[in-house]
């Protein structure tokens, strides 16, 4: 099936199929919703209004059976950071929509009225219904009952009521095989998804199939290429821990930001962390390895369930468990999971809500460790929309606004995620840097500063740490382009055949003949388009910056600040 | 001399979470790892007092010697 691009101008209701452009032809992911936003959106449109365009793309390999290829990247201008931005997940959507023959799915315009629609993607194009039924309702009820709707098993990407009223931290969510959410999580997608009025997005693949150049050569890369995976033993500990093993290495780090970025170690560390989680799942009847979608060889994703033995939440990530419990001060796991489900349901980011909640607990809204706090506040302020509401639903920079507070740990506005730059100063680099706002997937220098993964850099001086971050950032972006889960880059940092591997199977599917170099200078090049649209959106150099406390409040335990001048910031970009 | 190890993940399967153990002066970290039974290139990360450290390091009397396998997430 040829690839095409999908278009729906939600302004008159209008779809369309156009052949792919030759410029994107190569591109896939990340690579290809960062080029069509540079190409299409005026970097300084209004993101909720009519000229800014959603675009989903699934991966250069999604589709295929090449292992952990299964992710969707979506992209846009971001409310939350005014940046170009791409967030990306797991779920069934990126592998459905290639199976449709779908290279992008671009959502243009705006709808003059109030009326709500959903979109319904197959092979032969895109259809736009009317929706009244689920508008207002949580993610959960959306996949319910759009399942029970349609035939076979459709993909879909849906929006929570955070989205619908156009909160700055709402996700756009994707259904995973087994009925869970996968969060395309940061900067505010889900917003504009909903300022476009689309509530979820069917895909029904039919018996579409992805075309590959060369089957034979194909399957054999994969195989390699799985094999590297699996090998890999941090791939060992991600499916018995899933990602949440990291709690205890950061808090022994003294990089685990506590009491929103006061303290780099929590004391209730041992009872949220990813040892305690698997016991008590095991203990439960849950399950400690599910996959979020199919070819997952990882499986860093699990099933938690309650002390009754119903399932509270799944995908329960390392990063939303430390927002929750070191930076709000919450030793109960219960509660992180309740939570977690509620903002999953309600469709708004699991960092950037958590942060904006420690935020408002130093500004006294509620108590540090008030687990069942800020479960009613979910319910009863977030979803519903009232002024308390909406403040946190902007994320932690609104909270911070709204409360005078001057501990915002955010940069370019998107909250500061689980690792704290300044006991682990790669990270630091990446946060200022990143074209997207604080995103420690942009350039994931825990791998070597921490974990011992490509390396060693130690995390507590300033040398290597910007050409690490930098190297990072670059091959990021082109995995990111490829559909592939990032989990694989443990893997690609250490075995010297998996990333062969993974050209391999890129030239099997395209017929190309692709190199290493051509990888990397494809990373390069999408970094220099989103920063050209972010220079062209107004931004600078300036705004590379961490935000003054990270200088001048030191650390503990180990009582350091971050000491990179902004010229040595600035030699980032340096490529 | 007296040193606490804490052991992380897997490696406390059949062994300990954290422990006050003694050693004799000139022990370094992969003696512990060797008494431990853990293979050494089962082990990914040490710490000593929250520092990066290798297997080569020694400990001093008080120190918290704290040994990972390789793990990652993020």
């Amino acid at each position: 099936m040829t690839d095409k691009i999908f278009r729906i101008n939600m302004t008159d209701l209008t779809t369309g199929i156009e052949d792919v452009p030759t410029a994107w032809a190569g591109h896939g992911g990340r690579g290809l919703t960062s080029t069509i936003v540079a190409a299409e959106v005026e970097p300084t449109c209004h993101p909720l209004g009519p000229k800014n365009k959603l675009v989903f793309a699934p991966g250069l390999l999604s589709g295929t059976l090449a292992a952990n290829s299964g992710r969707l990247s979506v992209g846009a201008k971001s409310p939350l950071t005014g940046t170009i931005k791409e967030a990306n997940a797991g779920g069934s959507a990126a592998q459905y929509l290639a199976r449709c023959g779908c290279k992008a799915l671009i959502i243009e315009g705006q709808p003059r009225d109030d009326r709500w629609y959903s979109l319904t993607v197959t092979p032969e194009g895109v259809v736009i219904n009317a929706e009244n039924e689920l508008i207002g309702k949580g993610n959960y009820e959306v996949v319910e009952t759009v399942a029970a709707r349609l035939p076979g098993k459709p993909g879909i990407i849906t929006i929570g009521p955070a989205g619908e009223m156009r909160m700055a931290a709402a996700n756009i969510s994707v259904k995973d095989p087994d009925g869970g959410l996968r969060s395309c999580g940061r900067g505010g997608l889900g917003a504009v998804m909903g300022s476009k009025k689309i509530k979820f997005i069917a895909i029904d693949p039919r018996d579409g199939k992805v075309d590959i150049a060369d089957q034979a050569k194909f399957r054999d890369a994969n195989r390699a290429f799985a094999k590297a995976l699996v090998d890999h033993p941090v791939s060992k500990a991600l499916g018995q821990y899933g990602t949440n093993v990291l709690v205890n290495i950061i808090n022994e780090a003294g990089a685990l930001p506590t009491r929103n970025f006061t303290s780099g170690q929590f004391d209730g560390h041992d009872r949220i962390s990813g040892e305690t989680m698997h016991d008590t799942i095991v203990a439960r009847g849950g399950k400690p390895k599910h996959n979020c979608h199919p070819g997952c060889v990882i499986q860093c994703s699990q099933i938690y369930n309650d002390a009754a033995g119903k399932k509270l939440t799944s995908g329960f990530e390392y990063e939303s468990i430390w927002a929750m419990g070191a930076d709000c001060c919450i030793d109960n796991l219960d509660h992180i999971a309740e939570a977690d489900h509620i903002m999953d349901d309600i469709g708004i980011d699991s960092i950037e809500t958590p942060v904006a909640f420690a935020v408002a607990m130093e500004a006294g809204v509620l108590p540090f460790g008030d687990g069942p706090g800020i479960c009613r506040i979910l319910r009863e302020d977030v979803a519903k929309g009232t002024a308390l509401g909406r403040i946190i639903g902007g994320g932690a920079g609104s909270v911070g606004r709204a409360f005078g507070i001057t501990r915002v740990p955010t940069v370019k506005n998107q909250a500061i995620p689980a690792y704290d730059p300044r006991a682990i100063k790669g990270i630091g680099i990446t946060y200022a840097t990143s074209t997207q706002g604080a995103d420690h997937t942009m350039g994931y220098t825990i791998a070597t500063n921490i974990l011992g993964v490509g390396g060693k850099v130690d995390p507590l001086t300033k040398e290597g740490q910007v050409e690490l971050s930098r190297n990072l950032q670059i091959a990021t972006a082109a995995i990111d382009s490829t559909g592939m889960c990032l989990f694989i880059a443990f893997a690609a940092l250490d075995d010297q055949t998996c990333l062969p591997a993974l050209i391999d199977l890129i030239n099997a599917r395209f017929g190309t003949s692709l190199v290493g170099d051509d990888v990397v200078n494809l990373g390069k090049s999408i970094l220099k388009t989103e920063r050209a649209f972010n220079i062209a959106a107004g931004f600078t150099n300036v705004d590379d910056r961490l935000p003054e406390f990270f200088y001048t409040e030191p650390l503990p335990p180990h009582n350091v600040v971050f000491d990179f001048s902004g010229e040595e910031i600035d030699t980032f970009w340096n490529f | 001399m007296r040193v606490t190890v804490k052991l992380f993940a897997f490696f406390r399967d059949g062994r300990f979470k954290e422990e006050g153990r003694e050693y004799s002066t000139g022990t370094v970290v992969g003696d512990i790892v060797d008494e431990l039974g853990i293979g050494r290139d089962e082990v990914g990360v040490v710490m000593i007092n929250s520092l990066q450290r290798s297997l080569q390091s020694p400990i001093a009397d008080g120190d918290v010697v704290a040994i990972f396998p390789m793990i990652g997430g993020g």
